[in-house]
């Protein structure tokens, strides 16, 4: 009987020293500044494969292409 | 590259929500959420306007300035991002965007609201671009693919206009001169009235 409650006395004790071990978990938040993941430009990747040029001359005909007045009656 | 913007010609919207089903299917968006759908005013009433609304990416963004977990970031091409897996779903975005952009998909059997989801301007967000997980999150990303957003592409009267600023103004410019009416371009000033909000600086970072 005392033997079992020694054991479950050291048990007690564990359990409360390991609750004094616990790390915390909250986030510290640098104010202001984003806090994700970094991203990558729309031009890093397999595709464009860091051409800036290439993207940026993509996406100016995609932009042009919604000028109806150009599509339909050649400029 | 200057900015990408967007910009809805009241004149010319039909209010045949192409936008809002080419938006749906290209990001395969769920049930309730919408990032983008079309507004009318004076409905029923002859001379109603319609105009298709999503996150305008505004220059001065306050969506991430009231963010208290700080997860939006600005991409130099001027488009506002946010990292979900920071996002906290606590709604303050809602409440600061003029344009209601922000929508929470309510997950689980209580209607637990979830992270916060908004238009992208088809630009993905930080994950690797095309993978699953950033397509399951943000969406598909046609601006890494050279393309421009679904919504403004497949206009069926190019009332929507998606695009690098300089660009999309001077084809609705030359628009105006031609038809010599409809120069009011909605919630422009709202979006873009303010001063840029610099990227904030971070290695490798798009923003």
């Amino acid at each position: 009987m005392r033997k079992l409650l020694v054991i479950a006395a050291v048990v007690a004790l564990a359990g409360v020293a390991a609750g004094c071990g616990e790390k915390s978990s909250v986030t510290v938040y640098k104010q202001g500044q984003y806090q994700g993941k970094a991203d990558k430009q729309p031009w890093d990747n397999d595709q464009f494969k860091g051409d800036k040029t290439a993207w940026e001359k993509a996406v100016k005909a995609r932009n042009l292409g919604q000028n109806e007045y150009v599509r339909i009656s050649g400029g | 590259m200057a900015r990408m913007k967007f910009l809805c010609d009241a004149e010319r919207c039909i209010e045949c929500n192409g936008c809002v089903t080419a938006c749906k299917q290209e990001h395969e968006v769920p049930w309730g959420v919408n990032r983008r759908r079309v507004v009318t005013l004076n409905d029923g009433v002859p001379g109603e306007k319609s105009i298709s609304v999503a996150c305008m990416h505004c220059s001065d963004a306050p969506c991430m300035a009231v963010c208290p977990v700080d997860c939006f970031y600005k991409t130099t091409e001027g488009v506002v991002l946010h990292d979900k897996d920071l996002c906290i779903g606590c709604g303050y975005c809602f409440y600061a965007c003029p344009f209601g952009a922000p929508q929470f998909p309510q997950d689980g059997a209580f209607g637990l609201r979830g992270k916060m989801d908004k238009c992208t301007f088809c630009a993905g967000g930080p994950e690797t671009d095309f993978s699953a997980a950033e397509f399951r999150k943000y969406g598909r990303n046609r601006l890494a693919e050279g393309k421009l957003p679904a919504c403004a592409e497949m206009c069926s009267t190019k009332a929507l206009l998606g695009g690098d600023a300089d660009v999309i103004a001077d084809i609705y410019r030359n628009r105006v001169l031609k038809r010599g009416k409809g120069a009011e371009v909605w919630g422009w000033g709202t979006a873009y009235g303010k001063p840029e909000r610099q990227p904030a600086a971070q290695p490798g970072a798009k923003s």
